[in-house]
């Protein structure tokens, strides 16, 4: 079901827990769907002894990715007009993360009823980890 | 370079739609999804980057025979040009999708890439970030756009200490 412009309002609000417990298996399982097999994001060796980081860190993608899950949640199968965010903190193997929408505008454009959202996950500390923007078609 | 074709199939959508988290049976059980306001399997919304498999040089993906930056005897299997040897790191900050239209299984996209901006910036650090954009538009079999594509990379540069 998508969203219907009678019975949303700006500032509302939408929160789905993405995962509570990031695990570096699922780190892999995106590196393969993705094609994304930067060894950062899966090679323990390489990333400490030769990177210099703790230990591997999600692809901002995956992040992207999770979040996107929340806003077709809220919006509807199909419905996304527009979706972006900027990577503002890298996420960790057994981070939890929880991402929340809100509504800017409600409005319409050639006809059409369009809902402008902004897009903020975070972690378990509440530290940013992407922000962003969507738009998609309501119904009216 | 990117992948120039990039054929889209259940089986990747389903596999990336795991990867993300996402249980939604739209993109992995086709009865479901003939129930949909869609009809049909579609792509989830970031699927779209998953076109790096159709990309025969995509740097992130080891090439059979060559040697590659990750671990195996060594802890890199070449020397680290890529991942700040040269003094900076290259990030990825920001990426951007506008759908003009959602995809499904058994269509094939043709991609066009070309550079966006790019601007410079002073980091908090002292050190000069450089962005830049790279745009990817996405096409169907018909020639219509489907998917514009925009990501942003920035490169740190180390402080040069002159003067």
């Amino acid at each position: 079901m998508a969203l219907q412009a009678s019975k949303v309002q700006v500032g509302d609000t939408y929160t789905q827990k993405l995962t509570d417990d990031l695990s570096r298996t699922q780190i892999v399982q995106y590196a393969g769907a993705s094609g994304d097999y930067n060894p950062l994001h899966s090679d323990e060796i390489f990333t400490t002894k030769v990177a210099k980081y703790p230990t591997v860190f999600a692809h901002g993608m995956l992040t992207m990715g999770m979040t996107g899950r929340m806003v077709t949640d809220f919006v509807g199968d199909g419905r996304l007009t527009a979706y972006g965010v900027r990577f503002t903190r890298q996420v960790w193997p057994g981070d939890a993360l929880t991402a929340t929408a809100k509504v800017d505008a409600v409005r319409e454009e050639e006809g059409e009823s369009l809902v402008d959202l902004s897009v903020t996950t975070v972690n378990q500390d509440g530290d940013v980890v992407v922000m962003g923007k969507a738009t998609a078609r309501i119904d009216p | 370079m990117a992948a120039k074709k990039f054929p889209v199939e259940a089986g990747h959508i389903m596999m990336f739609a795991r990867a993300v988290g996402d249980p939604n049976p739209i993109y992995h059980d086709a009865e479901a999804a003939a129930d949909t306001e869609p009809g049909k399997t579609i792509a989830p919304p970031t699927f779209y980057q998953a076109s790096a498999q159709f990309d025969p040089d995509y740097f992130l993906r080891p090439k059979i025979g060559e040697p590659w930056f990750g671990s195996g005897k060594e802890p890199t299997g070449v020397p680290p040009t890529r991942t700040g040897g040269d003094g900076g790191t290259g990030l990825h900050a920001e990426q951007r999708f506008e759908y003009f239209r959602h995809v499904s299984p058994g269509e094939t996209l043709t991609l066009k890439t070309r550079p966006g901006k790019s601007w410079e910036r002073q980091g908090k650090r002292g050190g000069n970030l450089k962005f830049s954009e790279n745009i990817t538009e996405y096409y169907d079999e018909s020639g219509e756009l489907v998917v514009r594509a925009t990501g942003v990379g920035v490169r740190t540069e180390k402080v040069v200490e002159s003067d």
